[in-house]
């Protein structure tokens, strides 16, 4: 048996000897990695810093892959010497290793410009999982961050740093962030996308030293200028690990050279990845190592005929919502022309690159929806004469997805796994595949920097024969995300404003579908700790009462369970004839509304009635109605009124998806119509059936029973989980009746009162930090949200008509 | 001086939060008037369909839409934005003086209904 050594248990490297393996599964294989954890995807690590993915959710093959293809691994071993002759590899552990066929795969380190005291503590690199891991450690509330280097990688641990709360500054040596994808103007839109994250750029600037007395402390710039910072990344570029070449007495440029079958100077050694040089070039980029790795694979086992011709780059920057993407040659040449779109309030700028009717560079920044179009050209040389008048903008028709019908077969669709078209309809049509989730896992497409996710899922839906959907529907075209991913969002970018949100994932304008929307879940996911902005609200939860059809306002004051005392019946008749209120109604909530109110009144309304709000206006907790259960009825069985009160007790003032209503009845006879309600307590002999899901309105649904459980605190406590699963779970302006059809009733139960005790107790946590601060929200009456809330303005100075 | 340009001085800026509206009567006129950011807009506060108060609708981007039914309406030319329907309101123009909001209330303009068809 051939004994294969691989140094490097990279992305490269492994990659390589999976295909090795698709074509000679004889070898006798050793890895060598003096990283201690099995082949992960490093792409992601950006990922992992900005909190949008976990270390362990980022692993590419796990032990059992290695043990399964029987390969010898070596974790924590580094190789420091090769002797080419004796075809042995030492390693730093002592350990001697002899090869028939070598691949070195050992990738690149970070370059450390020449800034004195680099080394102090304090000061990070960005390459590895330690380096993620001991970054994600340091980062926090109040801590400074510098992030010395303005370029890809640099931008996105500047990011990271950021959403996990550091003030962080970027310091460029050159004028222009990501020079080497970007033009200036490129450049200049970035760095305003950049500042409007919130982070401080810092172009033109050389760093000279690190500060501090062994703790950094700070930097100092050329010009003298000093920058606290409690944390440094350096991020100015990598540097091919070539060392082994050099000893094994190979040709070493920069990187490892290497001819267009991957073969160095050596027939029995061989490199890949970021390490070797092919044509004067070293790769920084997955797409091209998997390319390098496939033609290797077919050198090393004897089927020597492929050649690797070299690789149009394409970079795109892996920050949500900072859309920046970059292929080809991007300079303009003199016989080069350049085609551009600039909208500087939308911040979208785009130049592509001609040269003789073809493509040959592209610069997105912020729209980088069509980079797979560009690509496409730019990789088949296509004749863009005819195209010339739509180059930068699609027909509407195409607009809307990316035609997946016109891509040839061969087409990559998936750049950094290098997974074509082809390659996927096989795939789906061979195993059947009807999910996003099992394509990744069978292909792996859209499993690395997830760019072409979109892609996929046409694919997906075009071939697949029962397409199954697993991201709902757009908010609306304002932010073009389903729900699940702007919670997402919300959550790991810490947003907490409806602005913030709109600005960078949106189009910065917003409208009265998605305002009042994004409005209801900062304040859902952050329990009530987000920025309250009024603007993004339906005039109703400015002003805490319902508009009529005249612009006047009613007012519903709480009422819990609908039970009253003549007392409070009396000054609800005062305030109704003081305020010549023009109708005194009983709801079909057992409520009073007084209607026909002007807006000027309503803080004087609520004061005189001194009773809270009933959330008639909004969509929050509306009431729980009641029966006169075991207190006055022969039949009672469970006292629920008084269950009833309490349930609207615990859960009045906070905001639901929709309007929850819910109903408490002490006998099945269910006078207070509990089985219809959002949610629904039913009294039975020494029990209580807890209900969800129930409507009689546009709709009408029997609830579903959700639990039966023998104490009324029980009760109440399967009402609260169920209660804000669906304030955590549901759309906006998602009734229960629809949830929970949606969701699946056996779903709500797993989730909520079968949950495991810790999760039941996390929900009920976060309920609890909700209603902490939830406030009657007429107390507005006393502290005004704004000073003219509710008034008319009088003007400075008369009119004369 | 003012009165010469008909302009009128209504109110501090900061009584209009940021993108909200206010209500204020100008001899008669109902005038709404919109804290853009950057600038202020005023258009009459009366929706054409069945006279919503427009102060009260949501601000998106540079337009409004009235909260009884959902119209919407460009705060630069009054136009109706959304229905296919030839309706616009009046608009109003304003500057900041002094940091305080001033409207113009004889400079009310309406767009043709051709161009808001
Ligand atoms: C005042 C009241 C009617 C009454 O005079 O009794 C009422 C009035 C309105 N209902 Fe209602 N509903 C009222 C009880 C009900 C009930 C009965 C109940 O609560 O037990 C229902 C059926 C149960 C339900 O909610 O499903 C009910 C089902 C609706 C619906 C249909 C909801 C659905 O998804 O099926 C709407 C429209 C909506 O929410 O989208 C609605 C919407 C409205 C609005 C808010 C329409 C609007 O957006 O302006 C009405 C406000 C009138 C106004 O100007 O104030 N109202 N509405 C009741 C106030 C109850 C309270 O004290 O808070
Ligand atoms: C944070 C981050 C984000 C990135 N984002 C993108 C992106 O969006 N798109 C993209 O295309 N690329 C991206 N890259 C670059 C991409 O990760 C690399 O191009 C790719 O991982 C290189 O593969 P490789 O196998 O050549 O090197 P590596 O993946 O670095 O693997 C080399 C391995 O060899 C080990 N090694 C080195 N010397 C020895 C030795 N002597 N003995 C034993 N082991 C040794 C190293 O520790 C390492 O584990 C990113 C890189 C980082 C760090
Ligand atoms: S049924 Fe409800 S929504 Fe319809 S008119 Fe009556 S109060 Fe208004
Ligand atoms: S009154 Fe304005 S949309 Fe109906």
């Amino acid at each position: 048996m051939q004994r294969l050594v691989l140094v490097g248990n990279g992305m490269a490297g492994v990659a390589c000897i999976e295909q090795v393996l698709k074509l000679a599964p004889s070898f006798d294989i050793t890895i060598f990695g003096d990283e201690t954890h099995t082949n992960y995807n490093r792409i992601l690590l950006s990922s992992v810093l900005a909190g949008e993915k976990s270390l362990d959710e980022i692993t590419l093959h796990p032990l059992d892959w290695y043990v399964d293809k029987g390969i010898t691994l070596r974790l924590g071993v580094r190789i420091v010497d090769v002797d080419a002759d004796a075809k042995t590899v030492t390693g730093d552990d002592g350990s001697v290793v002899e090869f028939d066929k070598l691949l070195l795969a050992t990738g690149s380190s970070p370059v450390i410009p020449p800034i004195a005291h680099a080394s102090k503590t304090g000061v990070f690199t960005f390459r590895n999982m330690g380096d993620a891991r001991a970054l994600l450690e340091r980062a926090g509330p109040g801590v400074n961050a510098v992030v010395i280097g303005g370029g890809l990688l640099g931008l996105e641990a500047a990011r990271g740093l950021q959403v996990q709360g550091c003030a962080v500054t970027v310091i460029h040596l050159v004028d222009t962030l990501m020079e080497r994808q970007l033009d200036p103007t490129g450049g200049t839109y970035l760095t305003r996308k950049m500042e409007r994250l919130g982070m401080r750029v810092l172009l033109s600037r050389r760093t000279t030293a690190v500060l501090g007395n062994g703790h950094v402390q700070g930097v100092e710039l050329a010009d003298g200028e000093q920058i606290d910072a409690d944390l440094v990344v350096i991020a100015a570029g990598i540097r091919p690990n070539a060392d082994l070449g050099r000893k094994a007495g190979l040709i070493v440029n920069r990187g490892i050279v290497v001819n267009d079958y991957m073969e160095t100077s050596h027939p029995d050694i061989f490199a890949v990845g970021e390490c070797a040089e092919h044509r004067n070039v070293c790769y920084g980029l997955v797409a091209p190592l998997l390319e390098q790795g496939k033609v290797l694979a077919a050198t090393i086992t004897g089927n020597r005929g492929p050649v690797y011709e070299g690789t149009v780059e394409a970079s795109k920057l892996k920050i949500m919502g900072v859309d920046v993407f970059s292929a080809g040659d991007i300079n303009e040449a003199a016989e080069n022309e350049s085609v551009r779109h600039e909208d500087p309030s939308l911040g979208i700028y785009k130049k592509i690159i001609l040269a003789g009717g073809k493509l040959k560079g592209i610069v997105l920044v912020g729209d980088a929806s069509e980079s797979h179009r560009y690509m496409d050209w730019l990789r088949t040389g296509a004749d863009l004469t005819a195209k010339r008048k739509h180059l930068l903008f699609p027909d509407p028709v195409e607009d809307v997805g990316f035609d997946v019908a016109a891509m040839p077969d061969s087409e990559t669709v998936c750049g950094c796994l290098g997974v074509s078209k082809g390659a996927i309809i096989e795939a789906i049509h061979a195993q059947g595949m009807n999910t996003m989730a099992q394509l990744k896992q069978v292909t792996r497409a859209s499993t690395g920097c997830g760019s072409c996710t979109n892609l996929c899922e046409q694919l997906l839906r075009a071939v697949a024969p029962r397409f199954e959907e697993e991201t709902k529907s757009t908010l609306c075209a304002c932010v073009p995300f389903s729900y699940e991913q702007l919670r997402d969002i919300v959550l790991s970018q810490k947003l907490k404003s409806v602005q913030e949100v709109l600005n960078i994932y949106g189009n910065r304008k917003g409208c009265e579908v998605c305002k009042p929307a994004l409005s209801y879940m900062l304040d859902m996911v952050w329990c009530g700790e987000h920025e309250e902005d009024r603007s993004a609200r339906f005039i109703n939860d400015r002003v805490h009462a319902n508009i009529q059809r005249d612009g006047s306002f009613s007012v519903v004051p709480r009422i819990r369970g609908g039970v009253t005392s003549p007392g409070e019946l009396r000054r609800i008749a005062d305030v109704a004839e003081k305020y010549s209120v023009r109708m005194v109604k009983i709801t079909g909530s057992q409520r009073i509304d007084l209607l026909g109110v002007k807006k000027a009144d309503l803080p004087k309304i609520w004061a005189d009635l001194g009773m809270p709000s009933g959330q008639a206006y909004t969509k929050g907790v509306r009431m729980v109605k009641t029966c006169v259960g075991t207190d006055f009825c022969r039949f009672g069985v469970q006292d629920s009124t008084s269950a009833g009160i309490e349930l609207e007790r615990r859960l009045e003032n906070l905001y639901t998806p929709h309007k929850t209503k819910m109903g408490a009845v002490g006998c099945p006879r269910n006078c207070a119509e509990a089985t219809v309600k959002d949610i629904g307590l039913i009294g039975q002999e020494g029990s209580w059936q807890v209900v969800v899901g129930g409507a009689a309105g546009k709709k009408v649904r029997k609830a579903d029973l959700l639990i039966t459980v023998e104490s009324t605190a029980q009760a109440l406590e399967a009402a609260e989980l169920f209660f804000q699963y669906y304030r955590e779970n549901a759309n906006y302006l998602e009734r229960t009746y629809d949830f929970v059809e949606r969701t699946g009733i056996e779903k709500v139960r797993k989730d909520t009162v079968y949950a495991p005790e810790p999760d039941r107790k996390k929900l009920l946590d976060r309920l609890e930090r909700s209603k902490a601060i939830a406030k009657d929200a007429w107390l507005e009456r006393e502290t005004p949200f704004h000073p003219t809330q509710f008034t008319q303005i009088e003007p400075m100075e008369k009119v004369l008509v | 001086m003012t009165r010469e340009n008909n302009w009128i001085r209504i109110t501090k800026a900061e009584n209009f939060p940021l993108r909200e509206g206010r209500p204020v009567s100008l001899g008669g006129v109902e005038i709404a008037i919109f804290n853009l950011g950057d600038r202020f807009a005023a258009i009459e506060n009366k929706c054409p369909h069945q006279g919503g108060p427009l102060c009260d609708g949501i601000v998106a981007g540079t337009a409004v839409v009235c909260p009884l039914h959902g119209w919407r309406f460009d705060l630069d030319t009054g136009a109706a934005t959304r229905a296919s329907l030839p309706v616009c309101v009046t608009i109003f123009p304003t500057r900041v003086e002094d940091g305080i909001v001033q409207v113009n209330v004889n400079g009310g303009s309406r767009i043709e209904m051709e161009d808001a068809a």
